[in-house]
């Protein structure tokens, strides 16, 4: 009895433990360019999961990549990173590890390093830091913090989700009701009833970032009650957007381009370009400035993009739509109503 | 509202989830019962899963054949059961510490070969639903039995299938007996070793058709960690199920089912908090655990290497 009880702690641990984590790994793009003049600026990265998950990290590690190719290739700014941290502590180490390997900016990619951070920044006083996605600097003066207005694109996603619906009644997947994603899905919802006020949103929390299986079995279960049009957030979305494809019913996507997972049912995704922020922050750093400041990206400064799918059978009605609600937001005149 | 639990669409979709997300547990979970009876714990499940989902998906990609990729998958989750054995009964490895071995290496391996291999997420054309003209027509019932892929029909035929291997064949009696009495079956000239190496491996072919089930038949992409402790719910599940197939089937049912309602009771607006609803399934499943544990009686020789007295 006592080894059956062990024994099932022992499962029960591991299953919590993987329901949302994956195995680590540290490794570094190949140095493909000749190295320009001059110390490369050094930016190490931690994230939650992996570069290629077509959502939350890959967004990050795309903007790294991007700002790398404007700034002249590794010789000019050298990128590290670590995935699939989802244990905190593992993630804590790999942060200290790269501040003590002297990175002039650190990024703890995700709102679960916030605590971990406050306590390893102060020890390295003369590395830059930077969180998100958050507000919150913890007025130490060598922490940035960003964060991305999710509700825009929710908004906008929304908006166009509730246009093109029929049946009026739209689905959502969503991980774990909390930060970036309970913001997609609070301004995707207003967005859908602010043109169709009797729409009805159905939103899903699976409860995980990782569960294909049963993100997937929730779009079906969305189709089922009548959903025509389909959005959700996170890394685990890709069973979802299968689901969505055998159903043919739309989808939106956010965090990246989802597009080339279904290119028939994917109208538009919003795409986070952290590099907007980046760029201010690595121009800061070289200022003198090491953090005390928090960023964030939007539809209006250009860190938000709607990027529509060309092969969508509705991509260019909706981008039409699409245009006068972005341009609403920018200016002002939409406000999104939060909850 | 609670009310609208109780429509018919829901309820055909209840239960036509339900069906279907068993069908990873089953398999994995049936395999495992046959190696928990023979007295080897398996803790590798899910790490043969992973490697089973990418070898299926992989192959069913570069190649198109979906059988060929289910057969890639079974041959790789009987390489990991192969290897499995060699260390728990061949070197008495403890076999706890020994399947947490198996399992990383599964969850490493497959995310390496998926990084160097394909790079991003993909999908394939997997395993498409069979309509059998006739059943498949009948409201309801057609939906939630008989227009599903061919892996999830599987997945319920192996259930009489290992309760006849089991209880009612020569192999079966051997199975059993070297799970419970090592060395009584030996000097009765069983060979225990001969026995555990086949219950392994063919546990590890199970745990890769599960893997493969998810990879090519009900989600059609590969992500890394995407079974996400989906096997280690099915070693689960054979404690549930009282190391008995059909008991195995009655737990891997519950569990899905409930998984099924909380994602429709969330899809319907009923008032209740995200973070209850997807608890659940583990809750109640617990609580059903506890209730009928007293009853439980592990195979005797679970997890003790056998030894010939000389």
């Amino acid at each position: 009895m006592k080894k059956f009880v062990w024994f099932l702690s022992l499962i029960l641990t591991f299953t919590l433990m993987l329901s949302a984590c994956g195995v680590a790994a540290t490794e570094a793009p190949a140095p493909t360019q000749a190295p320009a003049t001059g110390e490369p600026f050094r930016v190490a990265v931690v994230m939650p999961s992996a570069i290629n998950d077509l959502a939350f990290s890959q967004s990050m590690y795309d903007a790294l990549v991007r700002v790398q190719t404007e700034m002249g290739g590794a010789g000019a700014f050298e990128i590290k990173y670590s995935e699939n941290m989802f244990v905190v502590d593992d993630a804590a180490a790999a942060i200290r590890d790269y501040a003590s390997q002297g990175f002039d900016l650190v990024i703890a990619h995700g709102s679960q390093y916030g605590s971990s951070l406050q306590e390893i920044a102060p020890d390295f006083p003369e590395t830059s830091f930077a969180w998100g996605t958050t507000v919150d600097t913890f007025g130490l003066p060598n922490v940035f913090a960003y964060e991305a207005a999710s509700q825009e694109g929710g908004f906008v996603n929304g908006v166009l989700a509730a246009t093109l619906s029929e049946s009026n009644i739209l689905g959502v997947v969503g991980p774990i009701e909390t930060g970036d994603a309970k913001l997609y899905v609070d301004g995707f919802k207003a967005g859908a009833t602010s043109v169709k006020p009797d729409a009805q949103v159905n939103v899903n929390y699976i409860g995980s970032f990782s569960d294909v299986a049963l993100a997937s079995e929730a779009a079906t279960t969305h189709v089922s009650a009548g959903a025509d049009v389909l959005t959700g957030t996170a890394q685990m979305v890709v069973g979802a957007i299968g689901k969505a494809e055998e159903a043919d019913v739309l989808w939106f996507g956010t965090q990246s381009n989802q597009a080339s997972l279904a290119p028939s049912i994917v109208v538009a995704s919003q795409v986070y370009h952290w590099e907007v922020v980046l760029n201010q922050m690595i121009a800061k750093i070289k200022a003198g400035t090491l953090g005390g400041e928090a960023f964030v990206i939007n539809l209006a400064n250009g860190g938000e993009v709607i990027e529509f799918n060309p092969e969508s059978r509705v991509a260019a009605d909706a981008q039409g739509m699409a245009q006068e609600t972005i341009q609403g937001i920018i200016d002002g005149t939409i406000k999104i109503p939060l909850p | 509202m609670i009310s609208d639990l109780f429509s018919f669409t829901v309820l055909v979709g209840i239960l036509a989830s339900g069906i279907r997300l068993a069908t990873p547990y089953l398999y994995a979970a049936i395999g495992e019962t046959f190696s928990q009876r023979s007295g080897v714990l398996n803790l590798g499940v899910e790490g043969q899963m992973l490697l089973g989902a990418f070898a299926a998906f992989y192959v069913t990609l570069t190649t198109e054949n979906l059988w060929l990729g289910v057969l890639t998958a079974m041959f790789v989750g009987a390489l990991m059961g192969l290897a499995m054995a060699y260390v728990t009964v061949n070197l008495h490895a403890e076999q706890g510490i020994s399947g947490i071995g198996f399992f990383l290496f599964g969850l490493g391996m497959s995310d390496l070969l998926f990084q160097k291999l394909l790079g991003t997420v993909e999908t394939v054309r997997g395993f498409p639903e069979i309509y059998i003209p006739g059943l498949s027509d009948i409201p309801g019932i057609g939906e939630i039995f008989f227009s599903q892929n061919v892996l999830v029909y599987g997945a319920y035929l192996l259930v009489p299938i290992a309760w006849f291997v089991l209880n009612k064949t020569t192999l079966g009696l051997k199975i059993r007996s070297v799970g419970e009495n090592p060395d009584a079956a030996d000097s009765l000239g069983v060979s225990v070793i001969r026995v555990r190496y086949f219950t392994i491996i063919l546990g590890g072919t199970l745990s890769g058709i599960a893997g493969a089930s998810l990879s090519i038949a009900l989600l059609n992409v590969f992500q890394q960690n995407m079974t996400s402790g989906l096997g280690f719910i099915a070693v689960a599940l054979v404690y549930f199920g009282a190391w008995r197939p059909v008991g195995v089937l009655g737990g891997a049912l519950l569990f899905s089912m409930i998984n099924s309602l909380q994602l429709w009771i969330q899809v319907l607006g009923i008032n209740v908090k995200s973070e209850f609803a997807v608890m659940m399934p583990y809750v109640l499943t617990i609580l059903v655990l506890v209730a009928t544990v007293s009853r439980v009686r592990a195979p005797a020789a679970l997890t003790k290497p056998f030894e010939r007295e000389s």
